[in-house]
């Protein structure tokens, strides 16, 4: 008896109008700025890959990506082993264990651009409680002039924005982990290190991805922060790839080579987190596919 | 392996217990003999993972000590008490191989890499999973899991006793009987110490060479199958060892005769004598497979009157249900020419055979 036929296809319509509105329709503007040079409403040429081409070999745009690169790169590296550090430091249960959460949580509350305006006054030389200390204790530091200080100073500011996001993942995927784990480690003599690399971590496996690919997201788009704190500056030192993109469109209104670069950004992301996902899901379980 | 004592033990999760039911284990003093194997036997909530837990040491017990081979280690730690536990889900370490899970307690104990070899191969053998040895533990059946969970129980060969909570629930039946008897083999063949926490009587009753029963926090009987059957101490073990379980009857004392639900049952001389002078609730406990169904006519001072509910005939024998004053009596019956024939209603004679025939003073047998 065979009974198929497609129209159960139908019933992702829905689906598929709700994406089309919310994603694919707007996208496809930038889509139709990035191949066309448009000089008013009625004045258009088409210009095939030309921005992309133009893109490409922006040499600003190079440094600003590679800058990208290490910045997201060093955040990763430093909040996703703290995050975890820290969960694994927090108490288990009772009233020191919401304590503490509500205060890992708080950066999290704060608006994005307020952080970079804290960050901005906290690292002032003359009223700034970090930049004034800084100074009396004889280190030069000045986040407005020197371009490694303002470089450390974003990135010490996104740490003590995001890692909170990286703690909370872990600490709930923590606590999901049976008593009878631990349990059975004890059974079998494991060291605590054996322990966090034999039953912690393995069990973080999905958190973890969570936390890597929200934290490579995020920080590959940062702009508010940085703009608020040095505006991209010293120079270029802290001029991401958002701030470039939006120097490009909103700056200097090229539309054309500003959606042509969109679209790039949006695949380099997407590579980026493809592959990540597809490492941390094959990582340890011995699947060399 | 060794000998394992409890000497007045007790736990209470809470400070400061007064009253029985404060306690999670009530106080007991008991001795596990090396290379036994036992069965705990109890309803849920009754204590057995907390005993099971205070013997390996994930849980220090509040009053008491345990010894083993007469060395005090209540205040060891689990690490330090040489022992096995498997768990009721498997515990497995997903990213290492099976062979790795197995060889895992070894090597954290510093054995050397061509020992641990051995003995792992040898445990692998006993447990079937020698194939899958090179496999990620991970990607296994829950079977298999629960198997490489017994296995890292089994494979030190040294420890004071292994201890299962509850290890085939989540296992197949059909696979459940195959290492059920599996368990048995190996306890043969290590000469292991076993304790084995289970709610279900056929597994107690099937694996342990003597059980432990346990309700509400503390132990009412241990014994050999036969004996739990046949002589249940407690009017609990009567009723949650047997299928159905014993029948239990509230009855009174008149001179010198039981009475149950008005009608009078002539006591042997061993029952007279417990008996008299004793004060609190007594009961009378009678397991279905002694009732026996006799000739309405006779009226002899060890059977009573009693009216038929319901006969279900269930292939080997028949199950009869009588009403018996307010209560219901459960019989297993084989002579079936006169139940066969007996319509609900009707009204028959019950023999309890004195000899098997039991009597509890506040649910402890007496006589």
């Amino acid at each position: 008896m065979k009974t198929d036929n497609n129209r159960a296809w139908f019933l992702i319509l829905p689906v598929l109008l709700c994406v089309a509105f919310s994603a694919i329709l707007p996208l496809m503007t930038v889509v139709n700025y990035s191949v066309q040079d448009i000089l008013s409403p009625t004045q258009k040429v088409f210009v095939g890959v030309e921005w992309f081409r133009m893109v490409m070999q922006d040499g600003d745009l190079h440094s600003a990506l590679l800058r990208q690169l290490l910045f997201s790169g060093s955040v990763l590296a430093i909040q996703i082993p703290l995050g975890i550090l820290i969960a694994l430091c927090m108490p288990a249960d009772g009233w020191k264990a919401s304590l503490s959460l509500v205060l890992i949580a708080l950066p999290l509350l704060i608006p994005w651009n307020v952080v970079g305006t804290i960050w901005q006054i906290f690292g002032r030389g003359d009223i700034g409680l970090m930049g004034y200390s800084l100074n009396q204790l004889g280190v030069d530091y000045n986040y407005n002039g020197n371009s490694l200080d303002a470089w450390l100073t974003v990135m010490v500011m996104d740490i003590w924005h995001w890692t909170p996001l990286v703690v909370l993942l872990c600490y709930a995927g923590l606590r999901a982990i049976p008593d009878a784990y631990y349990q059975a480690a004890r059974i079998d003599g494991a060291s605590r290190l054996a322990v966090f690399r034999y039953i912690q971590l393995p069990k973080l496996r999905n958190v973890l991805m969570i936390a890597v690919l929200l934290r490579f997201m995020d920080s590959f788009m940062i702009y508010t922060e940085p703009f608020v704190l040095t505006g991209g500056g010293p120079g270029n030192a802290t001029t991401f790839l958002s701030q470039y993109l939006t120097q490009k469109a909103v700056g200097q209104f090229d539309l054309g080579p500003a959606s042509a670069f969109s679209l790039i950004y949006f695949l380099i992301i997407l590579l980026f987190c493809f592959a990540l996902y597809t490492w941390m899901q094959r990582v340890g379980t011995g699947d060399q596919k | 392996m060794a000998r394992i004592e409890l000497i007045d033990l007790a736990h209470a999760y809470k400070p400061d217990p007064s009253t029985p039911s404060d306690y999670a284990l009530r106080p007991m003093s008991m001795t596990w003999r090396d290379g036994g194997a036992y069965a705990l036997l109890g309803p849920s909530g009754c204590g057995k993972t907390t005993l099971l837990n205070i013997i390996s040491g994930l849980v220090k017990p509040s009053h008491g000590k345990v010894l083993f081979d007469g060395k005090d280690v209540t205040q060891l730690p689990t690490e330090a008490r040489n022992i096995a536990q498997v768990f009721q889900f498997p515990v497995i370490y997903d990213t290492m191989t099976v062979h790795d899970n197995l060889a895992f307690p070894l090597r954290n104990r510093g054995w050397k890499d061509a020992e641990v070899k051995k003995r792992v191969q040898q445990v692998a053998q006993m447990l079937e999973l020698t194939g899958d040895l090179k496999m990620r533990a991970s990607g296994l059946s829950v079977d298999a899991k629960q198997k490489i969970s017994l296995g890292r129980g089994l494979v030190r060969p040294d420890v004071a006793a292994v201890l299962f909570d509850e290890p085939l629930t989540v296992i197949d039946p059909h696979l459940k009987w195959l290492l059920r008897r599996k368990l048995k083999e190996i306890h043969h063949e290590l000469k292991l110490s076993l304790i084995y926490v289970t709610h279900d009587q056929v597994e107690a009753l099937t694996f342990a060479d003597e059980v432990v029963v346990m309700t509400q926090g503390e132990v009412v009987q241990t014994g050999s199958a036969q004996a739990l059957f046949e002589t249940p101490a407690h009017t609990f073990v009567g009723y949650f060892i047997g299928n159905p379980g014993m029948n239990l009857f509230d009855c009174t004392l008149d001179d010198g005769r039981a009475i149950v639900a008005g009608q009078a049952l002539a006591l042997n001389d061993a029952a007279r004598a417990a008996l008299t002078g004793a004060s609190g609730k007594i009961t009378l406990g009678i397991r279905p497979e002694f009732v026996e169904c006799v000739d309405g006519a006779s009226a002899a001072s060890d059977t009573v009157q009693a009216t038929v509910l319901a006969v279900r005939n269930m292939g080997t024998h028949y199950l009869a249900e009588f009403r018996l004053g307010s209560q219901t009596v459960a019989a297993r019956l084989r002579s079936i020419d006169k139940v066969a024939t007996t319509a609900p209603g009707q009204g028959v004679r019950l023999r309890f055979p004195p000899e098997r025939t039991l009597y509890y003073v506040n649910d402890k047998r007496v006589a």
